[in-house]
């Protein structure tokens, strides 16, 4: 018998006890953050600013026309910065350092050297602080958001859910997705919170309508 | 008219009968009547705790044949209290019983830990009691966890009279007795253990109180070897006192003690 | 080679040593209570905490009962997503996969994502003997390997090392490996994290293989997912041309809207966060993102012995977060590694038993090690009960099909049974124990095994009338 086979008709033996149990899952826990009510955008954006700072993130929230200026700003102590496909290009068009387009995809290296990295994301969870980017237009590989040292991303406020119950439907599993909670961190050394380690160490968040 | 007996466990009988007494004491103040059937022994706790399930069924057995008659059972200690209901089912399972299983079932309902017999049966909070000391309570991880007793012993202990209760620092942590697990593991009991007579002597406390002697004799152990003379007192032993009785000798008074509040 | 738990001494001893090193203590209790009270208050702030428990336990208790049809479906989402999939009997066989695997890309130096599954089938010695160097990425997980040590704990393995030891194994063996720490490096975390962070930059920028394992497999999607804080983590899943991701086959969640469950209680009950700072999810192989080559290696080893056990089962339901370990006050006294195994504390009393058999000495004397208190119930995530696996594999130890026997204790106890069950004999023993208990003196020591109480403890006094005599001579007290 093959693995496979060994592993499964173990399986069926361990559990023949169980043969027929069907088991109810109780999903009675909350389906949005406990402090913002069902449907309260402004609340759930409120939040996400407070938990990303939480997490020593930048944040700014900007109207549309200020996005642009928002974005130069964030780059500010940048030299370079790649973007990916689809991200707008008038948001960088006024700032002055070396871009790099992602097209054709550059190598680890050059990503590497690479100051930062502007995206947009798909999704943002307002309890756990978190963003989530899907590889969709203005969000690109996976590679860019990771090696550069500054992560510069940019949230529509309709992006914006309560609580990760609420995300789960507006993502697809069959695209690699990243769920960025605050910059890299690590507690490894006595339990003290070090930001930066691998990832990015610097996190700059703009909130647009 | 309902039947009471008491179930005093082999610790308390051999080690601890003063518990047993005020048990009665109580009990008695509070209008029960209770009985001692004398062919009682030991829950089974011990056996059941290493491992030995077959040898746990005989003692249920013989725990039913002592007990199965009478309306309800109470018991000085959370641990032998809880087992009727937390072991002899499975017990009488892996000895293949069903007559067993049949009778302990039908057992374990009767059986009452003595503080909760108090608040929740009788109904009572206040029970006249008088004890001018200061005194600290461990919950034991019986009495938090498996049967959890929750407020009621602090309840029970806010109500006597001259009492100065004071808080317990970490006071939901193992003492580290653990029945054969004190023997087994010497050492990290003994670490346990340790801690947890350091968080007693900084209360102040003059009375360390608890609803099982077993841990109350584990800590109370430490004390002794390490020449603290807090006492550990089953809390049975403080509720039974009253005014006629006075303040307990040999400790001190507490500050608050002796107003009547 | 590096060390192992082969040969480790049975709990009792092993933490008798560790209990008497006070910078290990020292070391373990700040860890273990700083995450306690992180964890706390992050569960405190979810007024449904316990609903989501009853969701995650009823979740792995839907996939253990029906795991055949479950694995099935996530071999054949995989496969449609540009995956491979393999299966592995034990350790050994899994060790064989991943050497065959990374061998056929002609790699000699990989990089690895901190996976329990993978230190606990010793997966780095294995690809050291095929001349494969495996360099582990996450910080403590590296720390632990450069100083040739064991893991102490599941999330954070260095927890038993302080930073002045921790700067002391990056000067002396970072520059054997790659890049040297840097000059004058201090024991400041930031600056250890920053020579970390040098230190494996140019692994992963040259790295071609990496090794992974997985907090969840979908098996609706055949998703995967690894959450960790670092971003090591995301460097290998990204930068690598082949992927191989070695999982437990107890990893598996139905469906994709049940990460929504434990992704809200991982990194809460793990390190009191609210998510870790990076969660990937990846299904197969994408084009122009990430590696072109992908394996998932699914592992048995022990997990269906655990499975046919009825009351053992449940700790397969297990996220290994850690949380057990962190409150257990066992564990506080004696770290992890004391437990013999790259799975401490209660988790590890109850999982290496189930998964090995209790069958030598040092299995056999995980069970017992536990005072039983219980706290570890009320802290998992996944609603485990840790006291009621304990007890039933203390009774495979004392009574069932366990090859360990403690044929003197068994005998002892049978004895103490026989005389309780029976009525007079037990009512003469009570009556003779004050008379003995007189010539018994307070400081003495007890002899054998008995000497772990009276090490730390007086003996009570032994009264001289016993509650039934002082029944039977008042009737009751009414004299």
């Amino acid at each position: 018998m093959n693995a496979r086979d060994t592993v499964l008709s173990r399986i069926r033996r361990a559990t023949a006890d169980l043969s027929g149990t069907r088991t109810t899952v109780p999903r009675s826990y909350l389906r949005h953050a406990p402090t913002v009510a069902p449907g309260d955008r402004e609340g759930a954006v409120a939040l996400l600013v407070e938990r990303l700072e939480e997490y020593g993130a930048e944040v700014r929230r900007t109207d549309a026309p200020g996005l642009p200026a928002a974005v130069t700003r964030a780059l500010e102590a940048a030299r370079s910065a790649v973007v990916p496909d689809g991200l707008p290009e008038h948001w960088t068009a006024g700032w002055d350092g070396e871009l790099h387009r992602d097209q054709p995809p550059l190598t680890h290296h050059q990503l590497a050297a690479v100051d930062a990295v502007v995206t947009t994301c798909a999704v943002a969870v307002a309890e756990s602080g978190t963003l989530v980017l899907d590889g969709g237009p203005g969000q690109g590989r996976r590679a860019p958001t990771l090696l550069p040292d500054l992560h510069v991303c940019v949230v529509r406020e309709d992006q914006v859910v309560s609580a990760l119950p609420e995300a789960m439907p507006r993502l697809d599993p069959r695209r690699p997705l990243t769920w960025i909670s605050g910059p890299s961190a690590t507690a490894d050394i006595e339990m003290i919170r070090v930001r930066g380690v691998h990832g990015p160490r610097r996190l700059a968040v703009l909130i647009a309508p | 008219m309902r039947t009471t007996a008491l179930f005093v466990t082999c610790i308390n009988d051999a080690l601890h009968p003063g518990t047993g007494k005020a048990a009665v004491t109580l009990l008695r103040r509070l209008g029960v009547e209770v009985d001692f059937p004398d062919g009682q022994s030991c829950c089974g706790q011990m056996h059941y705790n290493t491992g030995y399930r077959r040898e746990t069924a005989r003692l249920a057995r013989h725990f039913v044949d002592v007990f199965g008659e009478y309306d309800e059972i109470v018991v000085p200690s959370a641990s032998c209290g809880g087992l009727p209901s937390e072991a002899y089912e499975i017990a009488a399972e892996a000895a293949g019983d069903a007559g067993l299983l049949r009778d302990v079932r039908e057992l374990a309902p009767k059986v009452h830990e003595l503080t909760s017999y108090i608040t929740d049966v009788l109904g009572r909070e206040d029970v006249d009691a008088y004890f001018p000391h200061r005194v600290t309570y461990h919950p034991t991880c019986h009495s938090l966890r498996a049967t959890p007793l929750g407020e009621r012993p602090y309840r029970l202990l806010r109500a006597v009279k001259g009492i100065d209760v004071v808080e317990l620092p970490a006071r939901d942590e193992c003492c580290g007795f653990g029945g054969t697990f004190s023997v087994k593991n010497g050492a990290v009991s003994g670490a346990m253990n340790g801690d947890k007579a350091r968080h007693v002597l900084e209360t102040g406390a003059s009375v360390l109180a608890a609803v099982d002697n077993s841990c109350l004799m584990n800590i109370g152990g430490r004390l002794a070897k390490d020449g603290h003379a807090v006492r550990t007192l089953h809390l049975v032993e403080i509720l039974a006192r009253t005014e006629a009785d006075g303040p307990l000798a040999g400790i001190p008074v507490a500050r608050s003690g002796g107003v009547l509040r | 080679m590096s060390k192992t738990f082969m040969g480790w001494p049975a709990f009792p001893r092993a933490a008798e040593t560790a209990v008497a090193d006070e910078q290990l203590r020292t070391n373990v209790r700040r860890a273990t209570h700083t995450i306690r009270g992180k964890r706390a208050a992050l569960v405190e702030e979810r007024p449904d905490w316990q609903d989501l428990r009853d969701a995650a336990a009823a979740l792995k208790d839907d996939v253990l009962a029906h795991l055949d049809t479950y694995l099935e479906q996530v071999e054949e989402r995989v496969t449609a997503a540009g995956g491979t999939v393999h299966w592995a009997v034990d350790a050994d066989e899994a060790n064989r996969i991943v050497t065959r695997l990374v061998r056929d890309t002609g790699e000699t130096e990989i990089v690895k994502v901190k996976s329990m599954l993978t230190e606990e089938i010793g997966l780095d010695n294995a690809l050291e003997a095929a001349g494969i160097s495996a360099r582990e990425t996450d910080l403590a997980a590296t720390i632990v390997q450069l100083g040739d040590d064991l893991p102490s704990h599941v999330v954070v393995p260095a927890l038993h090392r302080n930073r002045s030891e921790i700067r002391d194994i990056f000067v002396r063996e970072m520059g054997r490996h790659g890049r040297p720490a840097p000059e004058g490096l201090t024991d400041d975390p930031g600056e250890l994290a920053e020579a970390a962070r040098l230190h494996m930059r140019e692994k992963f920028l040259k790295a071609k293989v990496a090794v992974s394992g997985a907090n969840f497999v979908v098996a609706e999607t055949g998703t995967l997912c690894v959450v960790e804080s670092e971003g090591n983590g995301r460097m290998c899943l990204t930068l690598a041309d082949t992927l191989i991701s070695v999982v437990g086959i107890e990893k598996v969640v139905p469906t994709w809207r049940d990460l929504e469950v434990y992704l809200q209680m991982l990194a809460r009950s793990a390190t009191g966060e609210r998510m870790a700072p990076y969660t990937s999810t990846w299904t197969g192989t994408t084009d122009g993102d990430g590696p072109g080559t992908f394996h998932l290696v699914l592992v048995d080893n022990g997990r269906t012995r655990a499975l046919a056990d009825p009351v053992g089962r449940q700790a397969l339901r297990c996220i290994r977060c850690g949380a057990c370990m962190n409150i257990c006050p066992v564990y506080e006294r004696t770290g992890g590694q004391a437990y013999g195994s790259v799975y401490p504390g209660p988790i590890g009393a109850i999982l290496n038993p189930l998964l090995k058999g209790p069958d030598d000495p040092q299995t056999a004397s995980l069970p017992y090690a536990s005072s039983l208190c219980g706290a570890c119930n009320e802290v998992c995530p996944v609603r485990i009960r840790f006291t009621d696996v304990l007890l039933k594999l203390r009774s495979d130890v004392a009574e069932g099909d366990a090859k360990v026997k403690h044929r003197a204790e068994k005998a002892a106890l049978k004895a103490v049974g026989a005389v309780m069950d029976h009525g007079p004999l037990w009512n003469a023993a009570v009556r003779a124990a004050g008379t003995v208990g007189a010539a018994v003196p307070k400081g003495m020591k007890l002899p054998g095994p008995l000497h772990g109480w009276t090490d730390s403890r007086a003996l009570p006094d032994i009264p001289k009338e016993s509650f039934r005599a002082w029944w039977k001579r008042t009737e009751g007290g009414a004299k």
